[in-house]
């Protein structure tokens, strides 16, 4: 009876303690961000840190994260920090209700990021139902720029036609179009139709002849049948429409198999050639940015995210870094943080500083960024300095004195109406 | 012509099928012996595919092959020895909800160690290329892989079935009671069978390592062909395991030939039909404490 007493006596006490702290910590926490509401931006960000694209999340939360401190220690927007709310928005539907809730509960003025098509398209929808602005920032679908195109969201990453005319001309100049066999493999999914739709109207119109469109689902992660198909089909180029870490394994086990047939594919994130390592990725690709680049501002970014993260910064870490600089230089040319105006802004085809040769702008009439690609194919055997220098980056598409739009699809092939 | 292409995707199949078995069979003997399903056996085989990568650095690909496997084994006694034993006796779903725990851990773990980004694993460059036997293409290093497997499993094999400690271990899958009644503890056996089920899985890991992608999530992706090829097999069997495996791979490479894009619910169409027909698996055996 003693032990009982003393035991529910202390148990209260440790409850009332307990109690305290927590009433405290949210006392502080409230007053926190009672005080933070009146005089911060605050941007919404949703990207997926979870899952197939994970990995690249990663790098597109520093690249934004060390935006926003760069902006604040200059000072901020307007006289106002900027309050970055950046969760993981793991699959359609939680990036959906997140959104909803960051422009509910947590006043977001805009919405920014998103790798996955999908989830980007669920985050447009909600954003003009709420008449908020949506930056979609790595989503590559021509459906989300298409036909699911709306007046509140805009993309900044390059859309799956750009990046098959991208490497899809290296291609052309390399002679491995025209008159050749071409033997495609398609991630079974939305983003990877999209790819082999895009990819096969490039072949035919440059003289290619598709013998063989492979669909692959999603979860497969051993090669072996499609390999052994493929050496049954003796074609002139392998031609690949994979998404996420499916190219790493395809690139991988195609090297295991020795297979000699030319690779190319239209869709490869630096981190998943990394992944690949040296000695097995082969073939041409396309990218929307590297870290070779020479021009200053990117050399500058690229010592700066080095120095910051202790790794090379990889594409999705570049745009999320440009996507929050682009959206500070609208909110200080248009002085404010209301939406119509910055829509009004980036539709005057303002053009900015993308760290390229050239400056970028979004067109008015489907949102796009327009900017310069980058083919990319591997260096030769033993040029390589470490395990992520073996990457071998070819010159801006289009050329200097080519419109940027020359690889976009043009107003008449697109479905998009807003 | 089409036949012989028919038949490759066979024996390719036939050689995948020895990938497989090497991720369930550890699971099927740790569900056999001690009633627990294993949720967390694709965490081991993560963490095998991991730590593969760090000890080859010392001692090589080789070298790899004979250490990962034993320190995960290591991992293992610690696993079953905090963890699994207090599960044994108890409700079926608690060891579910606390193995799916422990996957779920283990993979954070992982990320938070090694970063969330897939890090490169090649193999020695000896092993790359094919071989041809007749019409026939095969990876060199996936041969190499089934040599591994056929090793292992003929040491499993023998171990099981001409020693007496596998005696007393299959003693213990069809009838419990009556080892107890013959005064033999069945817990060191069992410690053995879930650090041998383990360091499998991290074998697994360390062969598949080079051709497939190691990221935090690689653990969960085995998990779904592991568990279909122990039901397909049926508890408590050896060649049941095996058959199974070889039939997956099989038909999978089968369907690949005809309908490519159905390849991975093949195995699942088959699980159905195998289960519609021979309810506890090919060679199953009638376990007493699930009737």
């Amino acid at each position: 009876m003693e032990v009982s007493k003393k035991h529910l006596n202390r148990q209260r006490r440790t409850l009332l303690k307990t109690g305290a702290l927590v009433a405290g910590a949210s006392a502080l926490g409230y007053s926190a961000l009672a005080g933070a509401q009146a005089n911060t931006i605050k941007i919404g960000h949703l990207t997926p840190l979870t899952g197939f694209l994970g990995a690249l999340g990663e790098y597109a939360v520093q690249g934004i994260k060390m935006a926003a401190e760069e902006i604040n220690a200059s000072g901020g927007l307007l006289g106002r920090q900027i309050e970055l709310i950046s969760e993981d928005s793991v699959n359609p539907q939680t990036a959906s209700s997140k959104a909803q809730r960051m422009i509910e509960q947590n006043k977001v003025q805009v919405l920014m990021g998103e790798i996955n098509s999908a989830s980007a398209l669920t985050i447009s929808q909600v954003a003009a139902r709420n008449k908020t602005l949506f930056m979609s920032i790595g989503a590559r679908s021509d459906a989300l720029r298409g036909k699911n195109c709306n007046r509140y969201t805009f993309h900044v990453d390059i859309p799956v036609t750009v990046m098959v005319n991208a490497a899809g001309e290296a291609l052309v100049r390399q002679g491995l179009v025209k008159g050749k066999k071409i033997f495609a493999l398609t991630s079974d999914y939305l983003f990877g139709h999209d790819l082999s739709k895009a990819a096969k109207a490039f072949f035919s119109r440059n003289g290619g002849t598709v013998i063989g469109d492979e669909l692959v689902p999603t979860d497969l992660a051993d090669f072996s049948p499609q390999l052994l198909k493929i050496r049954q089909a003796r074609p002139d180029l392998v031609a690949t429409n994979l998404g996420g870490n499916q190219v790493t394994n395809f690139v991988k086990q195609y090297a295991e198999f020795g297979l000699s047939f030319p690779v190319a594919g239209f869709n490869l994130n630096t981190a998943d050639a990394w992944a690949a390592g040296e000695g097995n990725l082969g073939g041409i690709w396309p990218t929307v940015w590297h870290h070779e680049l020479k021009t200053p501002g990117s050399s500058a970014f690229v010592e700066k995210f080095t120095k910051k993260y202790g790794r090379i910064p990889e594409n999705h870490a570049w745009i999320e870094y440009v996507s929050l600089m682009m959206m500070a230089q609208a909110i200080r040319e248009t002085k404010s943080v209301d939406t119509d105006k910055l829509i009004a802004y980036f539709e005057s085809e303002a053009q900015f500083d993308v760290l390229k040769a050239r400056k970028a702008y979004f067109r008015s009439w489907d949102h796009q960024l327009m900017q310069e690609a980058y083919p990319f194919t591997v260096k030769p055997k033993g040029q390589a300095k470490n395990k992520q220098d073996f990457l071998l980056f070819g010159d801006a598409v289009p050329a200097a004195n080519e419109p940027l739009e020359k690889l976009a699809p043009p107003k008449s092939a697109s479905e998009c109406k807003m | 012509m089409e036949i012989v292409y028919l038949l490759e995707q066979v024996v390719n199949g036939l050689v995948l099928g020895g990938y497989y078995l090497l991720l369930a069979l550890g699971l099927s003997l740790i569900f056999s012996v001690g009633g627990i399903v294993n949720l967390a056996h694709g965490a081991f085989y993560a963490l095998g595919a991991y730590l593969s990568l760090e000890v080859i650095r010392f001692v090589g690909f080789g070298g790899s092959i004979l250490i990962t496997p034993l320190l995960v084994g290591l991992v293992g006694i610690v696993f079953e020895r905090f963890l699994l034993r207090r599960f044994y006796a108890a409700d079926p779903i608690l060891s579910l909800l606390v193995t799916f725990g422990l996957a779920m851990v283990a993979e954070q773990a992982l990320r938070m160690i090694w970063g969330s980004a897939p890090l490169p694993s090649g193999m020695p460059a000896e092993f790359k290329g094919n071989v041809m036997l007749g019409e026939f293409m095969l990876s060199r290093y996936r041969l190499f892989i089934l040599g591994v497997v056929i090793v292992v499993m003929s040491g499993i094999w023998l171990l099981l079935h001409k020693t007496s400690f596998g005696r007393v271990v299959r003693a213990g899958v069809q009838k419990p009671d009556m080892v107890a009644v013959l005064g033999i503890r069945l817990q060191p056996y069992m410690t053995s069978i879930v650090v041998l089920g383990v360091a499998t899985a991290a074998l697994g890991g360390v062969l598949f390592g080079p051709i497939a992608i190691v990221h935090p999530a690689m653990g969960t992706e085995i998990m779904t062909v592991a568990f279909v090829v122990v039901v397909i097999g049926g508890l408590g069997s050896f060649w049941g395991v095996v058959a199974a495996a070889v039939l997956v791979g099989v038909v999978r490479g089968v369907t690949t030939h005809f309908l490519p894009a159905a390849s991975e619910a093949s195995m699942y169409i088959l699980m159905v039909l195998v289960l519609m027909l021979r309810p506890r698996g090919l060679l199953g055996e009638r376990i007493e404490r699930f009737e």
